[in-house]
């Protein structure tokens, strides 16, 4: 019998996926770091680092903690500003033969609304918009603890792109499926999720932070209950396509993510571990998929069954 | 530079002074790359740490495929890759960053601490030139480093805080005296940072070339999570020490 090709292709609104295995933002760089390690063309998409209207030095200090199977980082969004993001490195990685998504934070809903305006160019396949980033206030997180602010956020960044708009949501919420909703009924095309969660660590021998900033974004293994949880239950609460990040080691955890409801994955934190992980990851999801008879990633996505 | 990201093999792992290892680990296509001032990025594969941990390359064997690594226990790391023995595997990624520069001129080495291992592996690209080495430590245990350099110079000189070897002082204390002695032309260091700090101002003053090699804490080692940047004084730009570093122009640091 001839075998069944089996396709891992996905869409995220106007987004053709060819698999569903990104690199988040922040974890990445630019795509280019990675040449040595994997093919840049086969991955899912390449997410930016968060770009902001202006250039960022970040926070001072220790900026990177380990803690028990994950890191806490306060980086506090370095980046080269919009500007030169656009005139120097948007030329060099719209070659690539994967969606670049540029992951944009701002301070004020018309900054997030320039950049949109500012990135509706070629070469940008989908903005991520981070209202979600715990190391600074001008990563938008004031935008991504209240529904209202949210939705204010989302509507004028969708006023001003053509391109498929993703809202990345905080863990740092009470209830994240509201804020899934908001995002939805203000017109996202899809929600990522989750960013970091606040937490921080102490040398008890100093007796000091071990952070220069003193609070952190935790990442990693140790987050993915957490973000699996919380993908499951913004599945049940939107029609929007979700992308699930958090975690994510490897093809098994990502099908996790994909039967608790995402569409699509991120690896974060794990690509410093394994800097071929999504493509690690991508292989372990076509070997699930072979080993289970499964030709098409929609006979897996949000097939969690719930037992009761 | 191209970067592996591989298996390797440890040959030998063995204590070299008090709480001090040297690791050998078989990984030909690093040992056929990596250059002085380079680091690797390791982990014990299911180790328990989580991240990866910077170590300089210390030493290369090219014919046995060789690459070595020096390292002192101060956490769960390298606990973990102390205990570690022949035929266990260690995880690398590497050869990492931008090493020193080999200049023409007479080279002068000066080390602190830890700060020594990668000056050894320096040491050896540069024996031809009879690099004249200064080694500071605490006291006379930490000044081993003789051992190891004696192979590629005859001309090291000691200091110790507490004076138990060599001159009593800093590295500092003695480099203008040694400056003044001998012909130098090019300064390499790698230390704790108020060292460095030091040197680099002796080093301009006198008008000497200074390349420091510096320590940030790391994640990824691949230039992507910017955990190790810095405000490059001279370029005045935000410099990636894991990729575009770790050794930078004295001028560009302090
Ligand atoms: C480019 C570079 C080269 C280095 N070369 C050497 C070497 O040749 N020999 C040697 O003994 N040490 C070297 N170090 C320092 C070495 O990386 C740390 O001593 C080691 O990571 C400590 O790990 P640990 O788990 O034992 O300690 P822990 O304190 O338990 O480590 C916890 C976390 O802190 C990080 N960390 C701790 N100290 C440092 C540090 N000083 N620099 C960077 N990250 C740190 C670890 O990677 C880890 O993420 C180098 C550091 C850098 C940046
Ligand atoms: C060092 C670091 C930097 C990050 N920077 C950003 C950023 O600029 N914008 C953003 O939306 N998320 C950022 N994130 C969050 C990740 O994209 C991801 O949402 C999170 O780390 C969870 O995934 P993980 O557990 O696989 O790391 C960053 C994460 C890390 C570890
Ligand atoms: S350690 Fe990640 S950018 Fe240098």
């Amino acid at each position: 019998m001839e075998k069944k090709k089996i396709s891992l292709a996905v869409d995220i609104g106007k987004l053709h996926l060819k698999n569903p295995v990104m690199g988040a933002s922040g974890t990445f760089g630019f795509g280019r770091e990675y040449e040595d390690f994997l093919d840049v063309n086969e991955i899912g998409a390449i997410v930016t680092k968060g770009i902001t209207p202006l250039p960022r030095a970040g926070n001072p200090g220790v900026r990177i903690a380990e803690t028990p199977s994950g890191m806490l980082n306060s980086i506090g969004l370095e980046n080269p500003g919009l500007d030169v993001f656009i005139k120097e490195i948007l030329p060099e990685i719209k070659h690539y033969d994967t969606p670049v998504i540029v992951n944009i934070s701002a301070g004020t809903v018309e900054d997030y609304a320039k950049m949109a305006y500012a990135l509706d160019i070629d070469g940008v396949d989908a903005l991520e918009v981070n209202i979600s980033c715990p190391n600074v206030k001008e990563g938008g997180i004031v935008f991504g603890t209240d529904p209202k602010s949210a939705a204010a956020v989302t509507k004028a960044v969708k006023g001003h792109t053509k391109k498929t708009v993703i809202v990345k949501l905080s863990p740092n919420v009470t209830d994240i499926a509201v804020m899934a909703k908001a995002v939805e009924n203000a017109g996202a095309d899809a929600v990522s999720l989750i960013n970091t969660l606040t937490g921080m660590a102490i040398d008890i021998n100093k007796r000091t932070v071990l952070l220069g900033n003193v609070t952190g974004g935790l990442s990693g293994p140790a987050v993915k209950p957490v973000a699996l949880r919380m993908v499951w239950q913004v599945a049940q609460a939107v029609k929007i396509p979700i992308i699930g990040m958090g975690g994510i080691a490897n093809g098994e955890d990502a099908v996790e993510f994909l039967l608790a409801g995402a569409s699509a994955v991120a690896v974060g934190a794990y690509n410093f571990i394994d800097p071929a992980a999504v493509k690690h990851a991508a292989d372990g999801i076509e070997a699930y998929m072979e080993s289970n008879g499964i030709c098409n990633l929609l006979e897996i996505i949000g097939k969690v069954k719930v037992q009761g | 530079m191209k970067k592996f990201v591989l298996t390797g093999q440890v040959v030998n792992n063995k204590q070299i002074s008090n709480g001090i290892y040297h690791m050998a680990v078989h990984a030909p296509q690093i040992a056929e790359a990596a250059q002085p001032g380079q680091f690797l990025h390791v982990k014990k594969p299911d180790g328990a740490n989580f991240l990866r941990r910077p170590l300089g390359v210390a030493d290369v064997d090219k014919s046995q495929g060789t690459v070595g690594i020096m390292y002192r226990i101060l956490g769960k790391g390298t606990t973990e890759f102390s205990r570690m023995a022949a035929g266990d595997e260690l995880s690398i990624v590497g050869p990492i960053g931008n090493g020193f520069v080999l200049k023409d001129g007479q080279p002068l080495i000066v080390g602190g601490g830890m700060g020594m291992a990668p000056l050894i592996y320096l040491a050896d690209m540069l024996k031809d030139k009879k690099p004249i080495v200064l080694i500071g430590g605490r006291n006379k245990d930490e000044i081993f480093w003789q051992e190891y350099m004696k192979k590629f110079t005859d001309r090291i000189y000691v200091t110790t805080d507490d004076g138990s070897a060599g001159v009593k002082g800093f590295t500092t204390t003695l480099l203008p005296q040694l400056l003044q002695k001998n012909v130098v032309d090019d300064i390499y260091t790698c230390g704790p940072d108020i060292m460095m700090r030091g040197i680099a101002k002796i080093a301009y003053e006198y008008g000497k070339t200074c390349q420091v090699s510096l320590e940030k804490r790391m994640a990824c080692g691949i230039g992507v999570c910017l955990g190790c940047t810095f405000p490059g004084k001279q370029s005045g730009r935000r410099r990636k020490v894991c990729t575009e570093g770790p050794v930078f122009p004295a001028e560009e640091v302090f």
